[in-house]
This record gives structure tokens, sequence and C-alpha cells, in this order.
């Protein structure tokens, strides 16, 4: 067999010593222990791991609150209060405290639980958590976005990696990713390329230390949570500009000023949609916002007025140029500009582009539902709890997150709202950049304009749960729920019903679907 | 010949990351939110406790990492300051401004103004924009034109920094600072929009006329003219 020529040196196969040796061998047999397994069962281990995923952040949530009770009935060692370091609670006090409540293996849990009554040391698990949950969200939303560009176009989408669906075509691409050359154009603007994709990456990050997934589940509970959140992702704009400049390409630089007039414009209607609920609540919290709308279905901003309903749907169109995404995806128009701002980026900076533009694209859904779309309460009214006798026993605490109101109605809120833009992307083809600042500047600005003036007479004049306010909100309520309905029952019969691919590729069934 | 890349070194840029958040972090800590409740929801009673503990003599690790954090980031506004005089390209110099800018944001946030904090880094990452957009416009014809000071702009403008700078230190060193038995109460939002809409309606109303003004001049010049 003759050796193709290649330009690199050929090496024989890899040895490995030392550590590398060690590494390489736990690799080889987690991978000989787990494949066969992944490759039968992957939907369950999939559908598992995120079951497993909540019950241990809810456990997560349960420990700290017991400790912060524990602190709270210990309050005769309160005097002595240190501040970064130092805890009110003695080794031995938290033992004790565990023994009387009666908990199994309190000596060794002790150890455990003892230095969770520090700030820092919680600190540092939420940012685990929250670091954990921004690479996964790009993951997947990457995946899916495949998967259903794929359904669109009549293909299959990434069907390999993994088995299932290609459910590990993401993280396959991601270690291609972190292996491949970092490349910096021999003109471009040294510093600034390198700095661009941090300053693209970390707002999207820090945007989640403000944005409640409930109402204690909140990294930092800030007053101004929503202005510091649109602060952090007007920053990401900035590296996407720079990107584009030291790039010293003429493609990238186009795709900069394309998305700094996008931004600078769709800033001022979304801003502007956003002082609706903010106006109707009188808070800038999230929080508060959010815990506004825990009566149920009738109770979400959206259907207060048809100023909010209008709002919510101008605030929706204004996210998706904000994130640049179709149609609004002139900053990186592949058939003209190459890939626009990150034509020139490859490798792990080019990687976190992506992981922020997903990141920004789940933290703008995130506002849209807090704001409108009655935040991490579900459409059955929270008094319905009280009415069902639900104490605050563990059951009874998990039967509430499921049924009435938790992160997982946000998240699933937000994983909705994210699979409409994959499918807006999909589905409307890009616009040009005049009619871009056209639907801004002579649509949507005059709207929101029209609408803000509105909301504020509204509000003036029209009593709260008067006559004309209770029409308008059972009749917004009502096309709301025809609308959620009819998108359920479509969705439920193209499940039952779906052919393979249609035309001449129609199979009956996709191969592994 | 591979060229000036190299293979991506991951640990490097991740601590990159790490660096900025951990920054993030510790300033969101010790700025003493109003409402700083951790993620795992403290009960009434520990945020109550919470208060309290904000009233009273600020315990001394708190204040050291306080005074760091402040070092830290005053020193990163002077860098940034100096790196806008220094740099020669539009964009750069920009770019250092929005690093100053953001560094006296995360002063505001160590205060717990966190209101004021937030629109500065609103306002001025959009002020920014606009300053790397005619960045590039000035500099369309040549990639790197550079900004080129003659000598006698060069020692005017550092003369007068320089009796600027020695009228602060004597100011600084002149002036017998207060120290505050108790930290000041964080300034909520709602005191800051009633202040703006009673005391201060005047200034307020002022500033929104001369914006106005300038958006109705700004549409006149970008007009179209009609033949």
């Amino acid at each position: 067999m003759t050796r193709m020529s290649v330009p690199w040196r050929p090496g024989g196969k890899q040895v490995h010593r030392g550590p590398a040796a060690l590494v390489a061998g736990i690799a080889k047999a987690l991978y000989a222990t787990f494949a066969p397994l992944v490759r039968a069962f992957p939907g369950p281990l999939l559908i598992g791991a995120i079951v497993a995923v909540i019950v241990g952040v809810w456990i997560n949530y349960l420990v700290f609150e017991f400790v912060d009770d524990s602190l709270v009935a210990s309050s005769t060692n309160l005097a002595g209060e240190t501040g970064l370091l130092g805890g009110p609670l003695a080794l031995g006090e938290v033992r004790a405290g565990l023994t009387t409540s009666g908990v199994p293996g309190s000596g060794i849990l002790c150890y455990v639980l003892y230095p969770l009554q520090y700030g820092v040391v919680r600190d540092v698990v939420s940012m685990g958590g929250i670091l954990g949950f921004i690479s996964v969200i790009p993951l997947y939303t990457i995946w899916w976005e495949r998967k259903v560009a794929g359904r669109i176009q009549s293909r299959t989408g990434p069907m390999r990696v993994g088995g299932w669906h290609g459910w590990s075509q993401s993280m396959a691409d991601g270690i291609k990713l972190i292996c491949k050359e970092d490349l910096c154009p021999a003109s471009a603007d040294r510093p600034l390329f390198k700095l661009a994709p941090y300053l693209a990456f970390v707002p999207a990050i820090l945007a989640f230390f403000a944005l409640p997934f409930g109402t204690y589940w909140v990294f930092r509970q800030v007053d101004v949570a929503l202005v510091f959140i649109l602060a952090m992702l007007g920053i990401e704009v900035i590296g996407v500009i720079l990107a584009g400049w030291a790039s010293n390409n003429k493609w990238s630089v186009y795709g900069a000023m394309r998305e700094a007039c996008q931004m600078v414009s769709y800033e001022i209607p979304m801003g502007m949609a956003l002082l609706i609920p903010i106006m109707v609540v009188g808070s800038l919290s999230l929080t508060t916002v959010g815990d506004t709308q825990s009566e149920g279905w009738t109770s979400w901003i959206v259907f207060r007025s048809p100023f909010t309903f209008a709002a919510a749907v101008a605030y929706f169109v204004a996210a998706l140029a904000n994130c640049k995404r179709a149609p609004f995806d002139l900053p990186e128009s592949e058939s003209e500009l190459v890939a626009g701002f990150h034509t020139e980026y490859s490798g792990f900076r080019w990687s976190l582009f992506f992981f922020g533009e997903y990141a920004a694209m789940f933290v703008v859904s995130g506002l849209c539902v807090i704001l409108f779309l009655g935040a991490w309460y579900s459409p059955l009214p929270m008094s319905l709890a009280d009415r069902w006798g639900l104490g605050d026993s563990v059951g009874a605490r998990a039967i509430k997150g499921l049924l009435f109101a938790g992160p997982l109605w946000f998240v699933a809120k937000c994983v909705f709202l994210l699979y409409v833009q994959i499918w807006i992307r999909w589905t409307l083809p890009r616009i040009r950049i005049d009619q871009v600042l056209y639907a801004c500047i002579q649509v949507l600005l005059p709207l929101m304009m029209v609408l803000l003036l509105g909301h504020t007479l509204y509000e003036l004049f029209v009593p709260v749960h008067g006559f004309v306010w209770t029409v308008f909100n059972l009749v917004l309520s009502l096309i709301g729920a025809v609308f959620v309905l009819g998108m359920i029952f479509i969705a439920t019969y193209g499940f039952w019903n779906r052919v393979g691919l249609v035309g001449s590729l129609g199979v009956e069934t996709l191969p592994g679907s | 010949m591979t060229g000036r890349g190299r293979e991506t070194m991951l640990h490097g840029k991740s601590l990159v990351v790490v660096g900025f958040v951990l920054a993030a972090w510790a300033s969101s800590a010790i700025g003493q939110f109003p409402l700083a409740e951790e993620m795992s929801g403290q009960t009434v009673d520990a945020a109550h406790r919470a208060d309290e503990q904000v009233l009273a003599p600020s315990p001394v690790p708190n204040a050291t990492v306080e005074s760091a954090l402040f070092y830290l980031f005053g020193g990163a506004l002077l860098v940034s300051a100096i790196g806008v005089c220094v740099c020669k390209s539009v964009v750069r110099m920009a770019t250092w401004l929005f690093g100053a800018l953001g560094a006296a944001a995360v002063l505001y946030f160590l205060m717990g103004a966190t209101f004021l904090g937030a629109i500065q880094l609103i306002v001025y990452a959009g002020g920014t924009l606009i300053l790397i957009i005619f960045g590039v416009m000035l500099t369309s014809k040549s990639p790197w034109v550079r900004f080129e000071c003659r000598r006698i702009e060069f020692w005017a403008a550092g003369g007068v920094v320089g009796v600027l700078f020695c009228a602060l230190i004597t100011l600084l060193v002149g002036t017998d600072w207060p120290t505050p038995a108790v930290a000041p109460q964080p300034v909520t939002i709602a005191m800051f929009g009633e202040a703006l809409l009673t005391t201060y309606l005047v200034p307020f109303e002022v500033a929104s006329v001369l914006l106005l003004v300038v958006m109705i001049g700004a549409a006149y010049l970008a007009r179209q003219e009609r033949s």
C-alpha cells in the first residue's frame, strides 16, 4: 500500500507516556464501557440525563435552603458575624443540628454542609451551574437548529454521531474546533482581533448573573436587572464590530457595519417595547415583574391590554434583529459576505462567537418570557395550589414545581421561543439592509411610539378589573389560548402522520426516527 | 510554512474567560446589591440579617477585598485612559475608551449604584459603537491611518493636563475627608426616579429639550435635498 503524500510529517501509531498514558487509558476504558450503552439506549439516556440534571439541581437548592434554615434556627450565634470568610456556625454545631433533625449519616454529611454556609462557596456552586447551562444550551440549540433546518428542507440533518439522531454531533464539532489551528491574518489588528471574541462571549455569561429562573432562582437579585441585561447585550455588539474591523477584510467590515446599523436602530424599539411591562409593574427588577403574573393565564402581561399584546410581538421582532437572527442575519450573510464578521476566525475563537450568539438568543427569549409570557408561572393560577391544600413538604413542592411555578416552566417557555427563532430562520428569506432599516425606522419605531402612548393612556383611564379591561383581557387570553392549542394540535397531528421525506426521497419512516 | 498561527491553547483562553467572570463575580459579591440574595433563595430573616450587616461597621475582610477591587479597577481605568491618549489608531482608541468607561461602571457597581453603572454601560457602549463607526469612516482610504500630533500640540496639551493634575492632587490632599460611621444606604431606583421628577425636574427637562434639539438638527442634516 502506498502512503498518500501529505504536507505534514507522517507519524506512526501515537504512543503516550507518563500521565498522558494514564489519561489516554482512562479515556479508552470509558469509551469501551459507555459506547455500547449509549448506542443501545440513546433516547432513554438523553431523557434520563435531563431528568437527573433537574433533580440534581433541585437537591442542591434544597440543601442550600436547609443550610439557611439551620442558620436562622441558630440565631444565638449571630452577634459575632464575620464577613467574606468565617461563618456563623462551627462544625460541631452543624453536626449537632443534623443529629437533632434525624438526618442519617450526619457524621459525614456535616463536612459537606459546613462550607455551604459561606456565600463564596455557594457562589462558586451557582456559577458552576450557570456556566454549565451556558455550555449546554448552545450545544443542543445548534444540534436542534440543524435538525429543524433539515426537516424544513426535506433532509435529515445530522444522523450519525452518537447514534440516535446525531445527538452528540455538537460535542464532536466542539472537540474538532478546540483542536483546530488558531489563525490570525497577517494584516489584522492583532490585539483587537484576539480581544473581540471575549467581548462577544463574556457579556452573554454576565447577563445570566441577573436573569432570574424563578422567584429565588437568581444568582444576584439586582434591582435594575433589566437595564443590566440590556447593557450586557449592548457590549456583545461591540465585540462583533471589533471582530469585523480587526479582521482587516472588506467582507468582515461590511458585516460589522451592518451589525452596527442594525443594532443602533433596533435598540430603540426594543427598549420602548420593554418599557411597557415595566410601566405595568412599576419595577425594573425582573423578579418583581415575574411575580406579578402568578395568577394563571389571564394574568400574564401579554394579555393585559391590546398594547402589551402588540408590544410582545414587536419586542420579539426587535430581539431577532438584536441577536442577528434571520431574517436579520445580514452581518454574517453567508451568500454575500462569506461569513461576515467572523470570516477570518477559526477554532476556539470562532466557537466563542457562536456560544455568545446562542446564549444571547436564550437571554432575549428569557426577557420576553419574564416580561410578557408569565415568567416561571404555568397557565394554572397559584391560588389553585392553595385551594388544593399543597403545603411546604418536599412532595408538595415538587408538584408545585411541575404544575404551577418553577424554573422548569421558565426554561420550557424559553426553549419554545428558541424554537420559534429557529423556525423563523429557516422559513423567511433574508431581507436587504435598506428593508431592515425601513422596517425599523418607518414601521417599528412609530408603532412603538403609538403603543407606548396608548398604553400610558390605557393604564391611566381604563380602571383595572373594570368592564372594558376585563373584556379585553379575556378576548386576548382567548386568542392566545387558541394560538397555543392550535400549535399543539398541528404538532401532534404532524407527529402522528409523519412520513419520512417528501418528493422522490419519500420513505415511510426516517432511519432512526 | 504554517504562518503565524499556532495550536489552539484552550487553557489560556478559558483562563481569560474565567478571569473576566471572576472579576465580575467578585465585584457583584462585594458590591452589596441592595437585595443581594443568592440563587439559593435566602429566607426573609436571612435577608433581613444581611441588611443589618450592611448597616453595621464594615467587617475587615470585606473592606480589604473591596479596596483591593477598587484599586484593581481604578488601575484599569487609569491604564485605559492612558491607552486612549497613547494609541494612534482610532478604533484602538475607542476600545481603550470603552475599557475606561467600563472600569468606571464597575466602580459604580462597587459603590452600590447599580442603576448608574448599568446606564453607564448602555450609554457608553452605544457611544463607543458610534466612535468606532466614525473611526472606520475616517480611515476608509487606508486601513491604518495614524493620528500624529505636532510637537507644540503635545506640549500644550501636556501643560494643561499637568496643571489640572496638580490642582486635583492639591485638592485631594487638602480636603478633610469625613469617614462615615455607618455605610450609606444604597439609593434605590425608585428614589432616583422620584428625585428626577421632583427636585431635579428642571435640569431633567432642559436636558431632554437639548437632546430633542440635537435630534431635530441631526434629522435636518441627514435629510435628503428635494430638488
